[in-house]
């Protein structure tokens, strides 16, 4: 087969002209900073923060999405419905939407005079300017992730398991449980550290709804935006180089725990 | 066993059926659907005239046409990357290929802010050949050069990404028989590969394209936010909005979420079409 030097070369020379060389920059420019500047800037109060909230709001929108996700998946993979085509595109309606156009329709939305928080307003929820605003936010931008994960995982589920379980005398419930989920968790995991991946590093669907206010609703993507701004380009590097290691421990975790229940499971 | 006490016994009733179909239906249309109909109806909100009128004033055209050239310039050179990538991946055999494919998903999981950053940190006036550009009269960042790169990052794997999976499963043998044929290497591309390929391509460029118009954080990071020059129509989008011009930031917006209806109908024609292809190939 020909083309292996052309391609494979071409592959490592833009790989390495456009991804590579521009991250290892942010290394070495850690690497050069000493370390106790390094722990000043990417650990101070407020840096730690904005690494809660980040990290604390992506769980929180990766949960509601695990089981809400989990849901529409489920009833487009086993029910039919009018409309059902058209339900399936707009699931991956974020995926296409500009992050900015769905941060300020969000804000708008709930804010206390928008169709969604005058509803709220009077019995006291606040949503916009509120970590609530951020988990929802993020709720928008991770949910095509989990769908499109457990999707096909589902659609392959033969019926014969849940059929010899129900002969078996199992309840729905108890098929649902022991027979459907341990088949599908390690999908439904992958779906969760996607969805969460991209919610801590969100940052155009949220700045418009979450108030930007220092130690309560700022975001660390948004705190690194704010000491660029300051031209503080060494704090702005430790800010990224933490939430980048953070980040990069807990998916190799999920990756753990998913390789250890694939291995149970006789995958 | 019947076939429907098997169909009552691995499916729900009736009432459970509308109720999780209700349930899901209620959520969708809360948390997708509302946002989309905001977008219109914010940005319609005072008539068709105040619409026309905001999408038309110079600055706002400008990041019309820098969204549309910064498109046309990063999604083929990645459309490039993506079809010599899985060329590459797919056909041949070599060591240290799973690495190879982690570091094409790298981008994936990188914040766009940071996909910014790493850009100012290495061409900024501060950067590691930020002097070197400055003694030349070169600009990369708060320049168009800038948000080229960005963006160029940021839609790095969508194109290698679909295309990796989908010539992995078709393999290599028409391809081999091209060649025992006496076709070239181009030929055999063009004529056997590309064919097989180009709804799966196809897929991939509509997602690169869609993210490469839209982003919104790296290129806000490199961008400098100069108006009619390195406004693209996201960062356009963001200006209107905080300075309280509500109706021109959502019918700016609006333009850029009928980009999205557009991909999501052709994205949905293309998967209906693979369906039929995949079915009638079987």
């Amino acid at each position: 087969m020909p083309g292996f030097g052309l391609t494979f070369g071409f592959t490592l020379s833009w790989l390495g002209l456009i991804v590579l060389i521009p991250l290892a920059t942010i290394l070495l420019k850690a690497a050069g900073m000493g370390w106790q500047e390094f722990v000043a800037v990417g650990l101070s109060p407020r840096a730690i923060a904005s690494y809660r909230l980040s990290f604390g709001t992506a769980a929180a929108a990766g949960l509601v999405n695990a089981v809400l996700g989990l849901l529409v998946a489920w009833v487009l993979v086993r029910y039919r419905f009018p409309g059902k085509r058209v339900v399936s595109a707009l699931v991956d309606l974020p995926f296409a939407l500009p992050t900015a156009v769905a941060g300020i329709a969000l804000t708008a939305l709930y804010a206390p005079n928008g169709w969604i928080g005058q509803f709220l307003e009077p019995i006291g929820i606040k949503v916009a300017f509120t970590p609530i605003g951020i988990i929802i936010a993020l709720i928008f931008v991770g949910l095509p992730f989990v769908v499109r994960s457990v999707e096909p995982v589902l659609a392959d589920l033969g019926r014969d398991v849940e059929e010899a379980a129900a002969t078996l005398g199992a309840s729905r419930f108890q098929t649902f449980n022991r027979v459907i989920m341990p088949a599908i968790g390690p999908a439904l995991l992958t779906g969760f550290a996607l969805a969460f991946a991209r919610g801590v590093g969100e940052y155009g669907s949220v700045i418009f709804i979450s108030g930007n206010m220092p130690g309560r609703t700022e975001i660390a993507p948004l705190l690194i935006v704010t000491q660029l701004e300051q031209y503080d380009f060494n704090g702005a590097t430790a800010i990224a180089v933490v939430m980048m290691l953070v980040s990069f421990t807990i998916l190799l975790l999920i990756n753990g725990i998913q390789a250890a229940s694939r291995r149970r499971m006789g995958i | 066993m019947s076939r429907e006490t098997a169909l009552r016994a691995t499916s729900e009733g009736r009432l459970w059926q509308a109720l999780l179909i209700g349930g899901a239906l209620a959520f969708l249309g809360i948390f997708l659907a509302l946002p989309l109909i905001a977008v219109f109806a914010e940005a319609f909100k005072t008539g068709l005239g105040a619409f026309v009128l905001a999408v038309q004033t110079p600055d706002a055209l400008a990041s019309i046409r820098l969204t549309l050239f910064i498109a046309a310039i990063s999604v083929p050179l990645n459309m490039i990357f993506g079809i010599a990538a899985s060329w590459a991946i797919t056909k041949f055999e070599f060591s240290g290929k799973a690495l190879l494919i982690t570091l094409i998903d790298l981008p994936f999981s990188i914040s766009p802010v940071v996909s910014g950053l790493i850009f100012v940190l290495l061409f900024g006036a501060n950067g590691v050949v930020g002097p070197w550009l400055a003694a030349h009269d070169l600009k990369i960042i708060f320049a168009v050069p800038g948000i080229v790169l960005a963006t160029l990052f940021i839609t790095f794997p969508f194109v290698a990404r679909e295309l990796i999976p989908l010539m992995m499963e078709q393999g290599k043998s028409e391809e081999e028989a091209a060649l025992s044929l006496g076709a070239n290497g181009w030929q055999t591309f063009w004529y056997v590969t590309l064919p097989n390929i180009r709804w799966g391509l196809l897929y991939g460029v509509l997602l690169c394209n869609a993210r490469a118009m839209g982003e919104f954080g790296a290129v806000s990071v490199v961008s400098g936010h100069i108006r009619g020059e390195t406004n693209t129509m996201p960062l356009h989008v963001e200006i209107l909005y905080n300075e309280y011009d509500f109706v021109g930031a959502f019918a700016v917006a609006s333009l850029l979420a009928l980009l999205a209806l557009v991909t999501l109908v052709a994205k949905s024609v293309l998967e209906w079409r693979f369906d039929m292809n995949s079915g009638a190939g079987h």
